[in-house]
């Protein structure tokens, strides 16, 4: 009793540690991004405005977007907007930042979703079924794909899936997003290839993962226990083995969410979507920083809260690393 | 009986009217770029002019397919002999799309608010001639003006000048109200925007019910939207070597017009070796620009001698005067003391039409002994603080989309660094003459000087790649100013 | 696949990368590789050249192989900047331990959680066009891999007896690092070197897909392949060459990385 209540104790208490390192390392995350988007040559003054411009004009409108404050007013303004949850007007867009970002969210949240499903469908059964005939054909087979999978970069994945999937044979679209106004059914068509293209590669990368960790599992005494009282070998694989590998696997998947979310800004450029990442990107070209701040803060902090989150679960799930870390 | 009977022979003519499928009033417009903020009287992005100009927003005074002003929210007007005042008579019972009524006050508030020192204007110039606008009565507004300028109307017919309403104009940038055809619906950014028929248009009602302008930046989705359907017509496509297919398709029409871009390689006038005038005629005489709108677009675009629009009724084609002659070129340079090779930079935008051109322009110059080495330069934000302001480059190459801009190269301070004295009198001339006749004389006079000075290699007009379905009436093949004007469009049939 | 398969067949295409790359500094089948010849512009394979023109009409072939020298003239310089000063610092952090370890690894986890791609984007607006900002951005993501794999390998290393009596002797922690632990972890640090140039060149053809890397006219497989993308109707050619390319040079890359892993410890085979 005394000992569960300790043990409870103590992951509490890294749980606020690790917590607390979160805020910080996204209050620091924040300063950099800021920092770095601020020294970016060029305004977005002189982008509204255009070529024939005069100086007065571009003054004016700095002055009317208060891009004539000082730096560290700005930044505690932008901090203090996003604990309110206020992130600002965007200039070029003339709509508040939250919406926009709520609207591609709508596009890339999806997008993300399938493609990490994706991962995990192709990457569960090809990475068990590797490990179950290790060094067999199936395996060589699957390992060929694991690495084949990571060499291929997703965008063209994604011209290849183009050519066979919409120009050649017309089935899907070759990009663009018809909103999903226009039916679930037309969004997700839209979002099919995209999805496969950027989940190939981490699929790839998932496989190789699976495959250690289930034979890692298999090698243990319990399995071995099990086998020997004569559990027939795809029970004590689906029962004892794959939970017990989720631990390295979660890990991995959480990882592979940030190589997602950058994978995003490529894949949506080649087909056109109107996701975060493109939002990002033309924001960029803009100098909408407003915009481009707050986008990028939320992909890197998505990424550093979900990492956050699975050492969390490890931590629960696996008390030994508590104390080693 | 007599009118039961006309009314059943009325019933029974009209059924296979009815039975025939009424021409259909929406339309699907696709466009590469998408707006930012729908308000054209505070921001330069031609995509604003595009979705609004002529359906949302209109003017004073409108421009036909020919470039030639004609009355739009002005009936009538007169010019003093002076060309100092200018008295606008408005139509009668104009309302904005609010329900507030359009009234001499909302004229003297757009020009006066667009000239304001607040005011962040991209045309602030335009107005600048303005002395004061008066308001003897509710449809009639004076425009008084400093000095004479030439073109005053001509500029009153650009989105910059748009008629606003007090009332709404702070909000006009996301939710824009104004007196046109169509009032704003919605806008999904980064998708699309939707303007339906305003019940109370004061003028003729179009035959559209709905527009709907798609945003789609990837050639290859913009023809596949346009084969599935799902988009009408693309005014302008983006992609050149896609339209060639389009154009052997019998759904639809495709038409290659003419924007209001002319695609130059600046030189920059004041550094060495672009003073020499020899020089940059070498540069000129160095390029194809047959091969280069071959290799760069397809084969679609104007090659081009001068900075004009070939959409304005002044233009004069002017590309025989330095023609291909890479032997002309060559020698050219050897007077100039550059026999031996010269090494220049170009920062090229990353634009399709700019990199390519770049690329092109590379090769071809390298044939006459010239190194050009490309410095890609990200449009807008990199180019205009490297290049147009800090004047930090030798050659650069960008499409120059306003309209009638000739006159930038007689600007002090403009990033071309060229100082011709003879030039800016002659724009300065124009810029001052009412009559149009002599106006146009003068702007003809001014082509010939550039074709002959070039401070820029003059290479040829960005083409405005047309593809509708073929049933679509009244798109403008080529437009004198940035507007896709549906007010005339119809669905035949 | 045999450990000794692969490494033949890893070291095969690392060394073939790496002659192709450096041959066509001096030679192409169409020289110059720039040449433009609009009148042959878009051929399909074979109808000019072996592998087709672009849209200018230049050799696709001649293309592919100074786009080799171009990737790799980013992604060499790229991995072993990320490397040199991954090692220096994981190295540090394992002699050091302590509070700067700690500190260490919170930036490598932040570093590695960052979109790479929007930050290189970003780095590229700030810097400018040109190979410089690609290296640094994939220079930067390669310090945090080399941070962990240096320290993990530095403490067992550190954890020897024979470390314990190089510091009972009283040598000093630089000294150490430089002698004993280094060369130990050496081997170690190559074959993550080989596996970090694959992900580089990946990484250099996804930038300069972007338009961040080398400046036209040298080509790139990513912009080639950027190119390519308003073509795929009339000439889906363009789309396939650069991406066999880049996927064939990552794979070997990997393989020989495997295969040099196993060949240094046996016990690592699986």
């Amino acid at each position: 009793m005394y000992v569960r209540l300790r043990s409870a104790a103590s992951l509490l208490r890294s749980v606020l540690l690790r917590l607390c390192g979160l805020v910080l390392t996204l209050l620091a995350v924040s300063a950099a991004i800021f920092l770095v988007i601020d020294v970016l040559p060029g305004d977005v003054a002189s982008v509204m405005l255009g070529t024939s411009a005069r100086e007065d004009t571009l003054a004016a409108l700095r002055e009317q977007l208060g891009l004539d404050r000082p730096a560290h007013l700005r930044y505690l303004a932008w901090i203090g907007g996003l604990l309110t949850g206020d992130l600002g007007q965007s200039v070029t867009y003339s709509s508040p930042v939250a919406t926009l970002i709520a609207e591609r969210l709508a596009v890339t949240a999806p997008l993300a979703a399938m493609s990490l499903a994706l991962v995990v469908l192709i990457a569960l059964p090809l990475g068990v079924a590797a490990a179950a005939s290790q060094d067999g054909p199936v395996d060589r087979l699957i390992g060929l794909f694991g690495q084949i999978g990571v060499a291929v970069p997703n965008f063209w994945i994604g011209l290849l899936l183009i050519l066979a999937f919409a120009t050649g044979l017309g089935w899907l679209p070759a990009g663009g997003f018809p909103g999903w106004g226009a039916g679930i059914g037309a969004g997700l068509r839209s979002l099919v290839l995209p999805a496969v293209a950027l989940a190939l590669p981490q699929a790839a990368v998932l496989t190789r993962i699976v495959r250690t960790a289930t034979l890692d599992v298999i090698g243990q005494d319990f399995v071995r226990t099990a086998r020997a009282k004569g559990v027939p070998g795809t029970v004590a694989l689906t029962r004892h083995v794959v939970p017990n590998a989720l631990v390295p696997i979660v890990t991995i998947l959480g990882l592979q969410l940030s190589f997602l979310v950058a994978g995003a800004v490529l894949v949506e450029n080649v087909f056109n979507l109107p996701g975060l990442g493109r939002l990002a990107y033309q924001a960029l070209a803009q100098r909408d920083l407003v915009v481009i701040r707050s986008v990028v803060l939320l992909l890197a902090g998505l990424v550093i809260a979900v990492n956050a989150a699975i050492d969390l679960l490890t931590l629960a799930v696996d008390p030994r690393l508590r104390r080693s870390r | 009986m007599l009118t039961r009977l006309s009314l059943a022979a009325a019933l029974l003519l009209a059924l296979p009217l009815s039975a025939q499928a009424a021409p259909k009033t929406t339309l699907a417009i696709g466009m590469g770029v998408e707006p930012t903020g729908l308000d054209p009287t505070i921001a330069a992005p031609v995509a604003i002019r595009e979705v609004t100009w002529a359906n949302l927003f209109e003017g004073l005074v409108k421009l036909d397919s020919s470039g030639r002003v004609g009355p739009l929210l002005a009936k009538t007007w007169e010019v003093s002999a002076d060309g100092l005042v200018y008295t606008f008579r408005l139509q009668e019972g104009v309302k904005f799309h609010d329900g507030t009524p359009m009234t001499s006050a909302d004229v003297k508030f757009s020009l006066d608010r667009a000239r304001a020192p607040t005011s962040t204007n991209a045309q602030k110039q335009i107005f600048a001639p303005i002395d004061a606008v008066e308001t003897p009565d509710a449809s009639t507004a004076v425009v008084k003006l400093k000095q004479p300028s030439g073109n005053f109307l001509y500029f009153l017919s650009w989105g910059d000048a748009a008629i606003v309403c007090q009332k709404t104009a702070e909000t006009n940038r996301a939710t824009p109200v104004g007196t046109g055809p169509f009032r704003f619906k919605s806008w999904a950014r980064g998708d699309r925007v939707e303007l339906v028929r305003s019940p109370d248009y004061w003028g003729a009602k179009p035959a559209l019910e709905s527009v709907t302008f798609r945003f789609i930046t990837d050639p290859q989705a913009q023809v596949a939207a346009l084969k599935a359907g799902d988009i009408d017509a693309f005014p302008n496509i983006g992609a050149p070597e896609l339209f060639a297919d389009l154009k052997t398709d019998r759904r639809f029409t495709a038409v290659a017009g003419n924007t209001e871009g002319e695609i130059v390689a600046g030189m920059n006038n004041a550094k060495k070796p672009f003073d020499d005038v020899r020089v940059r005629r070498a540069l000129m005489q160095a390029v194809d620009r047959k091969a280069l709108v071959d290799g760069a677009y397809s084969g679609f675009g104007q090659p081009i001698g001068s900075h004009f629009s070939p959409n304005h009724p002044a233009f004069v084609d002017l590309t025989s005067v330095l023609p291909y002659d890479p032997a002309k070129a060559k020698a050219l340079l050897k007077e100039a003391g550059y026999g031996s090779g010269l090494s220049i930079t170009i920062k090229s935008p990353q634009m399709a039409y700019a990199s390519r051109s770049a690329e092109l322009l590379s090769a071809m110059l390298a044939e006459v002994g010239v190194e050009l080495k490309i410095v890609p330069t990200e449009f807008p934000a990199k180019w205009i603080e490297e290049v147009f302001k800090a004047k930090d480059y030798d050659m650069t190459i960008v499409a120059h989309a306003e309209p009638l801009d000739i006159d930038i190269y007689g600007r002090e301070g403009y990033y071309f660094n060229y100082r011709s004295e003879p030039f800016r009198a002659l724009v300065a001339e124009a810029a001052r003459t009412p009559d149009e006749a002599a106006r146009f004389e003068t702007y003809r006079k001014a082509q010939r000087l550039l074709a002959e000075d070039v401070p820029a290699l003059f290479l040829f007009q960005l083409p405005k790649l047309g593809v509708w379905n073929a049933k679509l009436k009244g798109l403008w093949e080529s437009t004198p100013i940035p507007s896709n004007d549906v007010t005339g469009v119809s669905w035949s049939e | 696949m045999r450990p000794n398969l692969r490494l033949a067949l890893g070291g095969a295409v690392a060394l073939a990368l790496l002659v192709v790359a450096l041959v066509s500094l001096v030679w192409t089948p169409e020289m110059p590789f720039t040449r433009v010849r609009i009148p042959l512009r878009l051929r399909h394979p074979l109808a000019a050249g072996l592998l087709g023109t672009d849209h200018f009409g230049r050799d696709v072939l001649s293309l592919l192989m100074r786009g080799a020298f171009s990737s790799l003239s980013i992604a060499v310089p790229a991995v072993a900047i990320g490397a040199c000063i991954g090692v220096a610092i994981g190295c540090t952090a394992a002699m050091l331990r302590g509070a700067f370890d700690t500190i260490v690894l919170r930036i490598a986890d932040v570093v590695f959680a960052f979109p790479a791609v929007l930050s290189a984007i970003m780095l590229g607006a700030a810097l400018g066009s040109g190979p410089a900002p690609a290296t640094i951005a994939i220079a930067i993501f390669n310090v945090p891999v080399f941070v962990r794999v240096s320290r993990s390998a530095a403490l067992q290393v550190l954890a020897m007896d024979y470390v314990a009596a190089a510091r009972a002797v009283g040598r000093s922690a630089a000294a150490i690092g430089w002698s004993e632990v280094l060369p130990n972890i050496a081997g170690l640090l190559v074959v993550q070197a080989t596996i970090q140039l694959g992900l580089a060149i990946l990484a250099e053809a996804g930038l300069s897909y972007l338009g961040i890397g080398v400046r036209p006219p040298d080509p790139s497989w990513g912009r080639m392949l950027a190119d390519s993308q308003t073509f795929l109707t009339q000439a889906p050619h363009l789309a396939i060459a650069p991406g066999v390319a880049i996927a064939l040079s990552v794979l070997g890359l990997n393989l020989l990385g495997d295969g040099l892993r196993d060949a240094l410890d046996p016990r690592l085979r699986r």
